[in-house]
């Protein structure tokens, strides 16, 4: 064995001997085709990360003109949601205020620190009423968070961020389309 | 980095003498195609063992997306085919491989008889074969379901009336195979469930039998 390993190790300047070529060749060989098995598998597995989120927009079946800068209305839609080989009209809210240059804020009201239904401020008639400390109008149930008319969280709240907003269209008729979900920073910028 | 990892697993578990004992098991010669190419018959075996990896691999990856309900059934069929990434590639081996074990395993079984590997003492081996046999149309004809399309239903429904065709007990393996008095959900649910549970489950004790039958009892000496 050693007599044969130092002859071939002699004779093949390299250092490749015959045997550890064969390995090589063999072992390359059948981790290609195990690859060519295999390859489909993963793909296949990885195939939800390609898919992104819902990117549709609907209409919200409001103009525009139906709201206002002092007070969000509360705007039920059915969001469509396409989910594997099921697609459904899911029906949900959003809260929509106009900011003070005019474009119109469709809040989502899922609160962000554990997803609660947070609830606006209303009045004895049903219909949205100023704060009642002045300041913070959506107060979430479970945990006390309490957020701006434009869904900015109060500093003691435990919500990390603001209220998410919907992407908004308008088409020429005026109506509000309301898209994707988008998070904000604190300071109501939309960061993604 | 590699070998120093395998050398410290091996230092406590001692794992050299159980690959060593696979990998130096020696091929006889009447049996090596690399000797006598016509000797590629001995290979039909392997090849099955082969296939049914990978139509049990390409099975676990389809069981990902594939919902056995009669309302979801073939929409997530459609789904892995015209949706998922290569998900059409993933049902076309699963598809075409299961032909293929049917082929291979019958090749096998061809070869074991004409060189005579059946007989004494290799008696046992060849029931287990059979047993494998039929467990694997069982794979086909439970498997043919799942996609829940025309020719799923219309072949299991088939199916279902040459059981119940049997004397006496037939209308009871009927109703007891489709879970029901008619292929339905019921039918679906429990092909589904013996496809992917009692049959693999059946198949893997078989084939450890069929190994280790087979190498306490060396392959069969040449014609």
């Amino acid at each position: 064995m050693s007599d044969f390993q130092q002859r071939a190790s002699h004779d093949e300047p390299s250092g490749l001997s015959r045997r550890q070529f064969l390995t090589y060749a063999l072992g390359g060989t059948g981790a290609f085709m195990a690859s060519l098995v295999a390859v489909p598998f993963v793909v296949e597995t990885l195939d939800p990360i390609r898919r992104g989120g819902a990117n549709r927009f609907v209409n919200s079946g409001h103009k525009v003109s139906e709201f206002n800068k002092t007070l969000p209305q509360l705007v039920e839609f059915r969001a469509h949601r396409d989910d594997g080989w099921n697609s459904a009209d899911i029906p949900s809210r959003t809260w929509v205020i106009l900011q003070p240059d005019g474009t119109p804020l469709a809040m989502s009201p899922i609160c962000t620190h554990l997803g609660c239904q947070v609830n606006g401020t209303l009045g004895p008639d049903g219909k949205p009423a100023p704060a009642q400390d002045g300041q913070w109008w959506f107060h979430c149930p479970c945990h006390g968070s309490k957020y701006t008319v434009y869904g900015i969280q109060s500093p003691g709240s435990p919500a990390p961020r603001p209220l998410d907003v919907h992407t908004v269209k308008v088409d020429e008729a005026g109506y509000l389309y309301l898209g994707p979900l988008q998070q904000r920073n604190s300071s109501g910028q939309v960061i993604s | 980095m590699l070998k120093k990892a395998y050398d410290w697993i091996d230092e406590r578990l001692n794992v050299t003498p159980l690959w060593r004992d696979v990998a130096d098991h020696e091929v006889p010669a009447h049996v090596n195609p690399a000797i006598k190419m016509s000797a590629f018959v001995y290979c039909f075996g392997g090849l099955t063992f082969l296939v049914i990896t990978t139509q049990i691999l390409s099975g676990m990856f389809l069981a990902m997306y594939y919902t056995p309900d009669i309302t979801n059934a073939w929409y997530s069929v459609r789904y892995i085919t015209d949706e998922v990434l290569l998900g059409n590639v993933v049902r076309g081996m699963h598809f075409w491989g299961a032909s293929l074990v049917i082929i291979m395993m019958f090749l096998h079984m061809l070869r074991v008889f004409f060189t005579g590997a059946y007989k004494k003492p290799r008696e046992m081996n060849w029931v287990v074969g059979v047993l494998i046999f039929f467990v694997v149309l069982g794979f086909g004809f439970t498997g043919y379901l799942l996609p829940w399309d025309q020719k799923a239903y219309w072949a299991t429904a088939v199916g279902a009336q040459l059981a119940g065709s049997i004397p006496w007990i037939g209308p009871y393996i009927q109703t007891l195979l489709l879970g029901s008095h008619t292929v339905g959900a019921l039918t679906l649910t429990r092909f589904f469930a013996i496809h992917v549970f009692f049959l693999p489950a059946a198949l893997l004790v078989l084939l450890a039998l069929h190994f280790i039958m087979i190498r306490a009892q060396h392959i069969a000496g040449p014609l």
